[in-house]
């Protein structure tokens, strides 16, 4: 089970208050991860990644275990504490106003 | 008795205002969606309970919202919350993809647009500007987005299509971005002929369409542009928004980057009806509901000053479809005022006599009862006004 923070916006939409829990099938990535996010608050398709391409918005970034994995490939396994459940996958949109 | 529901989008949330048809007390219903831009939303004049909203934020995309109570609750079209699939079984959240027409038999020539430096730039979608909903059917709804192009959805919003023919019909390359960015601002619908629409993008100009959406022309002629290197071409004018009357839907008004104009026969020749204004640029521009001869212009110092000039608010009326205007200025700020009116941000109820509605950047929305004679404010401390629709209830 991986557990995710959202931004407030995103909690917002998705109709959740906390972190939300996630049974990922296969090697927790990025990938993964996004794409459990969005078949169980489907949403939230869009959000975080682009419709067509795909990929991360420009402005999200995701972080764990005191790490930026942004900049990591989208295949990359995710730490172990976010796979056994210890840390949770943070999804935070960039510091730019707002 | 009828009632009066105002439809706020801001910077930060959107706001339904209430009244009876006496518009002096009102219930501000607020914010929905808190904390994301809300470009505009509007109802469906084939049933006033169905709305349509723009949802939108820089980090997280396009949301399309609906509601099919009258802004009660809120759903993403084919999206309910909690729920896994569709009854249909459709993949979910397709309401908020935009995707471009790149086929080539309908998709081109859309590849580049002008860039603000003049080179050529891929269109890339950002957000929608603007939704019109259908004048007969409440699941039919048109969107204007940015970059500029116009989708529809026949399913309630549920799904998006480009009606490419306006990207496609040859000036494309020539249409750039405005300050605000290259968006099709404004759909005006033909409520006497179905098969003609007109809209409006900044900075390319206003067309039309004869057929239902599927072809288009630039309807240009007669706006002359200084900031343009041809200042009369075909396209490249940054129309700011368009009205009509729907009692005379050949006769429209407009607001120009700068010069305010009207056309007589649907936008084959316009001429400048700007007149005695104290300036002519200005974002926001509407017409009275009973008479079509009347129309109203915020006007707004200058493109690079985007506030009332000395520091008055003031509506500008004209009842004689132009050229001759008079000051509204009882119950609006007249010192020190230095807010700005957007585009979507003015609109007209029916009732008689005809309400009268704007917001601002300052998060002021200001109603009049009486056609603009008398103004009053009916909240005042919004986030910025995005835009403003009004919706006459039976």
């Amino acid at each position: 089970m991986i557990r995710v923070v959202l931004p407030a916006h995103l909690r917002g939409l998705a109709h959740v208050s906390g972190e939300v829990e996630l049974d990922i099938k296969g090697p927790a990535t990025q990938r993964s991860v996004v794409d459990a996010l969005e078949a169980k608050y489907p949403m939230l398709r869009g959000t975080v990644r682009d419709h067509v391409t795909q990929e991360r918005r420009p402005f999200l970034r995701f972080f764990a275990c005191e790490e930026d994995l942004s900049q990591e490939s989208p295949d990359a396994l995710l730490p172990d504490a976010v796979v056994s459940g210890k840390e949770p996958l943070l999804i935070v949109g960039a510091i730019a106003g707002g | 008795m009828s009632g009066i529901r105002v439809l706020v989008g801001t910077r930060k949330g959107a706001f339904i205002l209430t009244s009876d048809g006496k518009r002096e007390r009102w219930d501000v219903s607020g914010p929905h969606f808190a904390g994301w831009e809300l470009y505009h939303l509007k109802g469906s004049p084939a049933d006033p309970n169905r709305l349509y909203a723009s949802q939108c934020s820089g980090w997280f995309g396009q949301i399309i919202q609906r509601s099919d109570d009258g802004g009660k609750t809120w759903t993403q079209p084919g999206t309910p919350p909690g729920e896994r699939t569709t009854p249909e079984g459709a993949p979910k959240a397709e309401s908020n993809k935009f995707v471009y027409d790149t086929s080539s038999e309908t998709g081109k020539p859309l590849t580049t647009h002008q860039f603000y430096d003049g080179t050529q730039h891929p269109w890339e979608f950002k957000r929608v500007w603007h939704l019109e909903p259908s004048l007969r059917d409440p699941d039919t709804v048109y969107a204007g987005v940015e970059d500029a192009a116009l989708f529809r959805s026949k399913d309630g919003g549920k799904s998006w299509q480009e009606l490419s023919g306006l990207r496609g019909h040859g000036t494309g390359p020539k249409w750039q971005p405005g300050a605000g960015g290259m968006c099709l601002h404004t759909i005006v619908l033909d409520p006497s002929n179905p098969e003609r629409m007109f809209v409006a993008i900044s900075a390319a100009g206003a067309f039309r369409s004869d057929d239902a959406g599927n072809t288009w022309r630039p309807i240009n002629r007669g706006l002359k542009s200084q900031y343009i290197p041809d200042p009369e071409a075909e396209v490249g004018h940054c129309v700011h928004r368009i009205a009509m009357h729907r009692s005379r839907p050949g006769v429209l008004f407009m607001q120009k980057h700068w010069d305010v104009m009207r056309t007589d026969n649907a936008g084959d020749l316009w001429q400048e009806i700007s007149g005695n204004l104290p300036t002519d640029f200005g974002f926001a521009i509407d017409v009275h509901a009973h008479e079509p001869e009347t129309i109203y212009v915020v006007p707004i110092k200058s493109d690079g000053e985007h506030f009332p000039p000395d520091g008055k608010l003031r509506v500008y009326r004209s009842r004689s479809g132009g050229n001759e205007w008079e000051a509204l200025t009882k119950g609006l700020p007249q010192r020190d005022c230095y807010v700005n009116v957007l585009r979507d941000a003015m609109a007209v109820d029916s009732l008689d006599k005809c309400g009268v509605y704007f917001g601002t950047t300052g998060g002021q929305v200001y109603a009049s009862a009486d056609a603009g004679d008398n103004w009053a404010p009916i909240v005042r401390d919004l986030p910025a006004v995005l835009s403003v629709e009004v919706q006459t209830l039976p």
